[in-house]
């Protein structure tokens, strides 16, 4: 544990080293590469505007995220017990994934607006794949001896999804999520570019056309921590609700 | 003994007649199950004896309902059948024990199953765990058990199905020999105290002859009844005993035929 945090660590640190001796040895003008210790400054400066810009991203992906995981899930289950679903959904579903989300993202804006819902969208868009994909391998996947062991009991349908086929899923599951949380602040961060008045996407955006660079970089250190915490979100979330896979990783 | 396909009218549990099984391949047909006929009385202890492939497993999954059979009769209680879903636990060579679930979240299956587990079933479930040696594990996850263990759960669970019939396929085939033997006497008691019909199937001629009344000799795949051996050796029985060794030879004569067919 201690060296999974230290190595990289270590590593982090002299590559600021290494920066901070290059601007300060070329002369780097600040508006091309401002110094870390600049980058620091603003951190600190600059407070308050980033906490603000990074709560409207943090809640355009929380709710982007939460729409693609029950409408994704929802439609694996779907797609899991009317294969005619399955058969019609799933190359559309693939397919749509050739699109890529920057190409559509002015007309979301042009659809829902300039405000929450056309980001929230975006991030459910980019979210949903994974999480329809990995849910419907996992129902699938489900041993089907233990699927016959509870039809020998004469369990119903639903009984057969709820106490077989949804935890033999869940890892699938997860594993879906984290994929999906992990890309969730490309679509933000896109809708936000495209049209938004506010958001770190904005913020950027805005702080690149007036030339404070190290703005840019503080709202990428800021974007950086949201998206390793929702990581860490997910993955906790995964533990406390599989404490039996612990068990048999550690095996 | 010798006896091919007898049955006792009147007095069967179980019966099978003339059970035929046939899977598609490469575009003809491979039989499984030739012709099988056997019957099984209340509270016997059968076993099923034949080479490994012999489709031993198919024919407990025509009995159970999971595959359908293309002709035979199926008897319950002297009354014909569809199939014994619903009427025989099952359990096999894998454990299937769920790995989220605790050990005695496991075995309580079969009750959650068939509407609500109550007080009764888990006290019945603690004791069988006390009897085979599973108590102060009941919080535990599979994860952190031996093989030996896992199946013994895997035994309570399907005794807790709470089925007169009990068709165990192989339980005990991945386990060490000694862990095997441990499982052999824990499953004779439970048979004795519980007077179930079981029916197992096993490829492991001491194992049919420690535990069982009767043994059937299946041939070689497309399987039929070979043969019907009467085990008369008062339980609790040696493999050291005179008249255990002989019986051993007569089996091992019997399936050492058919072995050779599978390998010619």
């Amino acid at each position: 544990m201690t060296r999974r945090i230290l190595y990289p660590s270590i590593l982090l640190v002299l590559f600021v080293l290494f920066w901070e001796l290059m601007v300060w040895q070329f002369q780097v003008p600040h508006y091309i590469l401002p110094a870390p210790t600049r980058i620091l400054r603003t951190l600190a400066v600059q407070q308050s505007l980033l906490l603000h810009h990074t709560l409207i991203t943090l809640e355009e992906i929380i709710v982007g995220f939460l729409l693609a995981f029950v409408l994704g899930v929802g439609l694996a289950l779907l797609m899991f017990h009317f294969p005619v679903l399955e058969k019609s959904f799933y190359p559309i579903v693939i397919g749509s994934q050739t699109i890529p989300v920057f190409a559509i993202a002015p007309l979301l804006v042009l659809w829902f607006g300039y405000g929450l819902s056309s980001k929230v969208v975006m991030a459910a868009l980019i979210v949903f794949f994974p999480i329809v994909v990995n849910t419907l391998d996992g129902l699938k996947g489900a041993d089907s001896d233990a699927v016959n062991l509870l039809r020998i009991m004469k369990a119903s349908r639903w009984q057969i999804l709820w106490k077989v086929r949804v935890p033999s899923a869940l890892p699938f599951v997860f594993s879906g999520c984290k994929i999906g949380i992990s890309v969730s602040t490309i679509g933000a961060i896109i809708g936000e570019w495209v049209g938004s008045k506010e958001g770190l996407g904005y913020l950027m955006l805005h702080a690149n056309a007036q030339l404070q660079i190290s703005l840019i970089f503080a709202s990428l250190i800021y974007l950086t921590i949201l998206g390793v915490s929702l990581f860490y979100l997910v993955v906790l979330l995964e533990r406390s609700a599989m404490p039996w896979k612990r068990l048999s990783e550690a095996r | 003994m010798g006896k091919k396909g007898a049955s006792f009218p009147g007095n069967n549990k179980l019966s099978l007649r003339e059970i035929k099984k046939s899977f598609p391949q490469d575009g003809s047909s491979l039989a499984v199950l030739l012709d099988i006929s056997l019957s099984v009385r209340q509270g016997e202890f059968i076993s099923i004896l034949g080479p490994s492939g012999c489709g031993k497993s198919t024919l407990f999954n025509v009995v159970v309902g999971l595959v359908q059979r293309d002709g035979g009769i199926i008897s319950i209680d002297n009354r014909e059948v569809e199939n014994g879903l619903g009427d025989v636990a099952y359990m096999q060579q894998k454990d299937l024990l769920f790995p989220w679930r605790t050990l005695l979240q496991n075995v309580l299956l079969g009750p959650e199953i068939s509407g609500g587990v109550h007080e009764e079933a888990r006290s019945e479930a603690l004791e069988l765990m006390t009897r085979v040696g599973l108590r102060g594990f009941e919080g535990n996850y599979p994860a952190e058990l031996s093989m030996g263990m896992r199946q013994r759960a895997a035994l309570v669970r399907t005794l807790l199905f709470h089925k007169d019939i009990l068709l165990l396929d192989e339980p005990f085939g991945a386990l060490d020999a000694m862990t095997r033997s441990v499982m052999q006497h824990i499953l004779l008691g439970l048979w004795m105290d519980y007077r179930k019909t079981i029916l197992l199937v096993t490829h492991d001629v001491e194992e049919a002859l420690l535990l069982s009344d009767r043994i059937y000799v299946l041939t070689a795949r497309p399987a039929a009844v070979k043969g019907e051996v009467s085990v008369d050796i008062p339980r609790p029985r040696k493999v050291t005993d005179l008249s255990f060794v002989d019986l051993k030879g007569v089996l091992l004569d019997m399936l050492q035929g058919e072995i050779e067919r599978v390998f010619s």
